[in-house]
């Protein structure tokens, strides 16, 4: 990691606007969480807040924004030459681009999601919910890092991976699981609480959701090392 | 002292070819890269800082490769065309940003010490995005100079700046061209290169068109047959006089009016001239070049 290059991406990501939707968004979830338990004497009826919206949509869609603000303005415009023109490891870039992200995604997505659940009535649930958020979110961080070094439609591709892909999982196609981020994270949090489903089977969830962490930073760091300035004159 | 060597470089994107076969060494002191834009000066450069790999060829600095090649930038300062986009910086913070990537044992030291060398020591508290142009140069510049690199690559380093700023930014890379450093810019503008570099390279449409001393190169274009639009009192008469000088090698009589010459030493046929319909008893109104422009200068050296 490296100190400077965590600093650069912080302000970066605190200085668009962006960030104010990506702060938007797990409010949103919360005040939509507490209208709904008040409004309803049925203690489930603010459940599906979690499991529907807070977990497959807002997380994933935070750490869409919180990755392509650290990394994507500055691929799109060319000039991440200035922090690419320097001496330092691209993994080390990656990985200290990937913290940042990192961190704003389980700071604001994953806690979102654990506010929710908490409101939504709590207890061992709450906890899974926030424990499979966090899998989620770490692996979602590192593998949209890896979409912004990739593409410059990051966002859009992104956004088609979570509603199409993703959704597919948590819908009709059961056999999408053992390969979506989302399914992996609730098989972590069904340790916790029996209460949330039972996709795939735990190694499995495990060592998928490391091996596209530390694969998808492996892989943004080895494509800021072949950056090329494409424009022609 | 650290040289840049491309061998048979050749660059192409698609279907079009930006870089056409180049072979060219750059040494110590500072070069010019001349050539009109769009020639592929931009792409030359890049393969060169390591931002781009060449399609075939190779681009060694100092016997390695730069492509790929992490390491190379504790030699390379690189001064890139594009603008900064880390506004919210100020100029100090942007600077020390460049010194402690690049490790710098006392990197606070080496910021001020380079905010004096480009003249930015009383701005430098102010954000980069209240600079002028011509400081956000000076800016980019310090940034590649912070960690006081062998080999310096400024891509279009005097666009929009300032005359003044822009004497004292050349006098700066004269200066560290003298010192042994590998100073490499690149311009369209042929008087910046004339006033700055010795040594020039030029490029036209990919290709390497002349290498050499700046003093040959120019002799050289001032040297190519040049077109000249004339009226004049009497043109057939001014046509059949001119048409027995040495010089001229071909008159046109424009239906419009006026004559077209095309004259191979440029020297002698402006000297010549006014003793020339003086003696005849003609009269010049009006004498211009009709194609001094830079691509026309290029095309020739191309051609030949």
């Amino acid at each position: 990691m490296n100190a400077t290059i965590v600093k650069l991406a912080l302000q970066a990501l605190l200085g668009r606007r962006r960030f104010w939707l990506l702060l938007g968004l797990p409010l949103a979830l919360i005040g939509l969480t507490v209208l709904i338990s008040s409004l309803s004497s049925d203690g489930e009826a603010a459940w599906p807040m979690v499991s529907f919206l807070g977990y497959p949509l807002v997380l994933p869609l935070v750490a869409i924004l919180a990755a392509s603000s650290v990394l994507g303005p500055e691929v799109d415009d060319g000039s991440i030459v200035y922090l690419l023109s320097k001496p330092v490891s691209r993994h080390v870039i990656a990985v200290s681009k990937w913290v940042v992200a990192w961190t704003a995604t389980v700071g604001v997505g994953s806690l979102g999601v654990l506010a929710a659940a908490l409101i939504a009535g709590g207890g061992d649930r709450a906890l899974a919910w926030w424990i499979a958020a966090l899998v989620a979110g770490t692996t979602y961080s590192a593998l949209f890092l890896a979409l912004s070094a990739f593409t410059r439609h990051a966002v859009v591709a992104g956004l088609i991976f979570v509603l199409i892909w993703e959704g597919l999982a948590g819908g009709f196609l059961s056999g999408v699981a053992w390969l979506s981020v989302g399914q992996w994270g609730i098989r972590v949090g069904h340790e916790i609480s029996s209460l949330l489903d039972d996709p795939a089977n735990l190694p499995w969830a495990v060592i998928a959701s490391l091996v596209v962490t530390i694969g998808g930073v492996w892989f943004a760091g080895d494509r800021l090392r072949s950056f090329a300035l494409t424009e022609d004159e | 002292m650290s040289t840049i060597v491309l061998d048979k470089v050749s660059r192409w994107f698609g279907n079009v070819v930006a870089v056409n076969d180049v072979a060219m060494t750059i040494g110590p002191g500072v070069t010019g890269l001349l050539g009109p834009n769009g020639a592929g000066k931009t792409t030359l450069m890049a393969m060169m800082a390591g931002f781009l790999p060449p399609s075939s060829g190779t681009v060694t600095l100092d016997g390695e490769p730069v492509w790929r090649h992490t390491d190379a930038y504790k030699l390379i300062g690189l001064v890139p065309e594009r603008e900064l986009s880390f506004g919210y910086l100020t100029g100090r913070q942007f600077i020390r940003a460049n010194a402690d990537l690049h490790r710098l044992p006392d990197a606070a030291a080496a910021t001020e010490r380079i905010l004096g060398v480009v003249d930015m020591v009383e701005p430098a508290a102010r954000r980069l995005d209240t600079y002028s142009k011509g400081m956000r140069q000076r800016v980019k510049i310090a940034a590649a100079l912070v960690h006081d690199p062998a080999v310096l690559l400024l891509d279009e380093p005097f666009n929009g700046v300032d005359p003044r700023q822009r004497m004292h930014l050349m006098d700066l890379l004269r200066q560290l061209g003298e010192e042994g450093r590998t100073v490499l810019f690149s311009s369209h503008i042929l008087e910046e290169v004339e006033r700055l570099a010795r040594h020039i390279e030029v490029v036209v449409s990919g290709r390497h068109a002349a290498s050499g001393d700046f003093g040959a190169i120019r002799k050289l274009m001032t040297d190519r047959p040049v077109r000249y639009s004339i009226t004049s009192s009497d043109d057939r008469a001014l046509a059949a006089v001119l048409m027995a000088r040495p010089s001229v090698q071909a008159v046109s009589l424009d239906p419009r009016g006026g004559l077209e010459v095309r004259v191979n030493d440029l020297g002698t046929f402006a000297t010549e001239l006014p003793a020339l319909t003086r003696s005849h008893d003609l009269s010049l109104f009006e004498l211009s070049p009709s194609d001094e422009s830079l691509e026309s200068v290029f095309a020739y050296l191309v051609d030949r």
